[in-house]
């Protein structure tokens, strides 16, 4: 079934490209006006619009080598196509939009509509939103296309701790204002939601990111009850922003076909995220920071911890943007990342002694961006992850090279 | 300015043809207890993988855990191919004399004290005596197998003939359905010397293994098809091939390689073990007969055990047994790789049946019965010479 909406999308994009004369595809220009907010990252993109006609497309594309080794065990070389995403984007009227992301991850053995959703303004404060969305927790699950970051791996505590990128099928509603220096939005959506597999499933952790395997999500919530996910985010144009973000909601199925199967048990996490450019120096600083509570029941294994927290911190400083081999405005990084997960918060019954599963990461990078659209980027990672007992760290390390970029 | 971009590709091309040299590197081979054995053929290697991602297999509902069960995967119990830690110790229930078990319908002889949600764990039921079994390290397992039933026989002493008050004797028990004894095999009135598990009521690392599956995680294979929360037979949710394959795992993990041996104080620590007899029970070193894994026929190892039943008195007597063993008598623990059982228990030890004790010298005082004389005589050492003793033992 894949393999045929591959070759039919492959179809419709040569055959549409066949028949558009290239000199009337125009490129639209990423507002760069320092008035957006993490929450515009969907529109926040390249696009290729044709001519007159109301509908624009995009995409950005990754490819990485690696070589990653483990307590001095090591794959080898591996070479990976990690994700294609295709953007296409409609103004339906005025105040109605329509915008999805597919994402072909591994060569296309994982396809996913990321992001599929109709917009309909109403005002700037107020506007509708309904159909596949990502939901807003955290910075990253809304602003995670490859070529806005100097990282070949994408951060663990938001795709092995939070699900990103994590998407459902829900509305809600979205707006922002501004006044001087200062920017406002608020987002708030109601979705389905996760399922019994974050506390059953073969990574043998509490595991949001196992939910993300149901694609029956998108037609059935497992709870048959919504996930409510709230976001506000203030920004300054010396300070920066911030934001502010929930997501909860009962997790489990707690009742099929009318029969009651189990208590209802929730899931709450909260997030906060920063970002800010530091002007004199021209540092670039995000982060995020996320903390998860799932009730698990008491007579299950502690394996499966019921807290979690972690987060991201990156940090890029241009050490050279100017001309480069004929690119204009050549930009050469020097980037970090510094990661800390701990899937399982707490002691253990029977010791007191504080239970491990926990992980720490850090990643300089060096990042040549040719425009702002295109990034080559090298990594170095060192990480340290403990089992659940606390034993010694696994020790990791290794390099990683890719290109990222929007077309 | 070209200049500048020529190095940053001389970095990228020298990173990637030198990043082998940048990758954490592998921990001395002794210094860690997994790792497959010196010699295997490459076949044997292709199943020991198989058998090693099998250990590392977590079962989910979906896949058959449960609905009661201890932990979701082998290697939860035996992290690191080690000694487990209280958080996966196990609780045995059922009689205190060789009757058999009484509560075998009322989920003994295991207690599966953990549950899937919606599904209560066992309790102990009333009457029943208990025992809390901490996980054993899993490797060198395959000598231990392959040890003949002469041998054990000859280190017995059931009547303590000798009179050095020590009297191993080996566990005589009748075979489950799916276990082949082996062609060299003793048997003395259709039982089978038993030698894995606490109390050696397991004849082989199949039956090890397929016990395992079923009483800690709650999985059946056609070797063993009882379902522990119904009671009743159901289909089977892992297959033979992988049931096989973590018993070749088993079999062909290294044996633990002793560390500091040149160390005088190790030197005189080993001295000292034979001199208070411990060795009467650790026996240093013993020999395998043939096995279909070359490098495992005809070969001296030493993993300081007899695989026999000894009376430890009462400070180890839980009132609780299985088989014919006396609720005071355990097998004999191989102490090869002792010394690295904190890598493995979060850092800190876990020692005897049941992880009571928190050292070595702890484990030591806790050992009576036919034990009780080398337990004087380890009290009675100088400071020195106990110090060298426990070095001795840590180095192993």
């Amino acid at each position: 079934m894949k393999h045929i909406v591959i070759v039919i999308l492959l179809l419709i994009s040569t055959l549409s490209f066949a028949q558009v004369d290239t000199t009337l595809l125009k490129r639209q220009q990423v507002d760069s006006t320092k008035q957006q907010l993490n929450m515009d990252a969907v529109y926040n993109r390249p696009f290729l619009s044709f001519g007159k006609l109301p509908v624009s497309v995009g995409g950005y594309a990754e490819v990485n080598w690696q070589h990653i080794g483990t307590d001095g065990v090591s794959e080898g070389h591996q070479f990976q196509m990690r994700r294609m995403t295709l953007f296409v984007a409609s103004s339906i009227s005025k105040k109605i939009k329509f915008l999805s992301e597919i994402e072909f991850e591994e060569g296309g053995k994982e396809i996913a509509i990321e992001f599929a959703s109709l917009d309909v303004e109403f005002h700037p404060l107020f506007n509708l939103r309904g159909g596949i969305i990502m939901n807003p927790i955290g910075a990253f699950n809304q602003n995670h296309d490859g070529p806005k970051w100097e990282f070949t791996d994408r951060p663990i505590a938001a795709t092995q701790m939070l699900p990103a990128t994590w998407s459902n099928a829900g509305f809600g509603l979205f707006g922002k204002t501004y006044k001087n220096n200062w920017m406002f939005g608020y987002e708030l959506y109601l979705s389905s939601g996760f399922d019994d597999a974050i506390i059953d499933n073969e990574e043998g952790k509490t595991f949001l990111p196992e939910s993300k395997e149901n694609a029956e999500r998108f037609v059935e919530s497992a709870s048959g009850t919504p996930l409510t996910t709230a976001k506000i985010a203030i920004r300054n144009k010396k300070f920066g922003e911030i934001g502010l973000s929930y997501m909860g909601g009962i997790y489990n199925t707690f009742q099929d076909d009318g029969i009651v199967l189990n208590e209802k048990r929730r899931l709450n996490v909260f997030a906060i995220d920063y970002n800010t450019t530091l002007t004199k120096i021209n540092t670039f600083i995000t982060g995020e920071w996320v903390w998860i509570n799932v009730d698990t029941p008491e007579t299950y294994t502690q394996q499966y911890g019921d807290k979690q927290y972690g987060g991201f911190l990156d940090i890029v400083h241009p050490v050279l943007k100017q001309k480069m081999l004929g690119w204009d405005n050549a930009t050469l990084n020097l980037a970090c990342r510094l990661e800390y997960v701990d899937w399982n918060v707490g002691t253990f019954n029977e010791t007191g002694d504080n239970i491990g599963d926990e992980l720490c990461s850090i990643m300089p990078a060096i990042t040549f961006r040719p425009t702002q659209q295109t990034v080559f980027r090298l990594n170095y990672r060192i990480q340290r992850q403990t089992d659940i007992l606390n034993n010694a760290p696994a020790k990791l390390g290794g390099f990683s090279f890719g290109i990222s970029t929007y077309f | 300015m070209k200049i500048r971009f020529f190095f940053y590709k001389v970095i990228c091309i020298i990173t990637m043809a030198s990043c082998d040299n940048f990758v954490p590197i592998l921990s001395e081979n002794e210094e860690v207890l997994d790792g497959e054995m010196v010699g295997l053929t490459l076949a044997q290697q292709a199943e020991f993988l198989r058998g090693d991602e099998a250990f590392g297999e977590v079962f989910t509902s979906s896949k058959g855990l449960g609905p009661l069960f201890n932990t979701n995967s082998c290697i939860s119990c035996h992290a690191g191919d080690g000694k487990g830690h209280p958080f996966t110790t196990l609780t045995r229930f059922g009689q205190s004399d060789n009757s058999g078990n009484q509560f075998l319908n009322v989920g003994g002889p295991q207690l599966q004290h953990r549950a899937l949600p919606g599904y209560q764990p066992e309790n102990i039921p009333n009457g029943a005596t208990f025992s809390k079994f901490t996980p054993p390290a899993v490797t060198g397992l395959g000598f231990l197998q392959y040890v003949t039933d002469e041998d054990i026989l000859a280190m017995a002493d059931p009547n303590d003939t000798d009179g050095d008050g020590i009297s191993g004797v080996p566990h005589w028990l009748p075979l489950k359905d799916f276990v082949i004894p082996a062609s060299n095999a003793i048997s003395q009135n259709g039982m089978y010397i038993h030698r894995f598990g606490k109390k050696a009521v397991a004849y082989d690392l199949l039956d090890q293994t397929v016990g395992a599956y079923n009483e800690d995680m709650g999985i059946t294979s056609t070797f063993n098809l009882i379902d522990t929360y119904s009671g009743l037979s159901i289909d089977p949710e892992v297959s033979d091939n992988t049931i096989r394959d973590v018993v070749a795992y088993l079999q062909t993990l290294k044996a633990p390689v002793p560390r500091n041996q040149n160390d005088p104080k190790v030197i005189n620590g080993k001295s000292l073990f034979s001199q208070i007899n411990c060795a009467s029970c650790h026996t240093p070193t013993l020999s395998t007969g043939y096995s279909p894994i070359e490098t495992l026929s005809f070969k001296e190892f030493n993993p300081y055990t007899d695989l026999l039943l000894h009376d430890m008195g009462g400070d180890l007597d839980d009132g609780y047994t299985e088989g014919n063993a006396l609720t005071s008598e355990w097998r004999t623990p191989p102490l090869w790789g002792l010394g690295l059982s904190e890598s493995t228990q979060g850092g800190q030890y876990f020692l005897l049946h049941d992880g009571r004790a928190g050292s070595i010298s702890e484990a030591i005082l806790l050992h009576g019965g036919e034990a009780e004389n080398s337990k004087n005589q380890f009290v009675n050492l100088s400071e020195n010479e106990k110090e060298d003793l426990i070095k001795f033992l840590e180095s192993l």
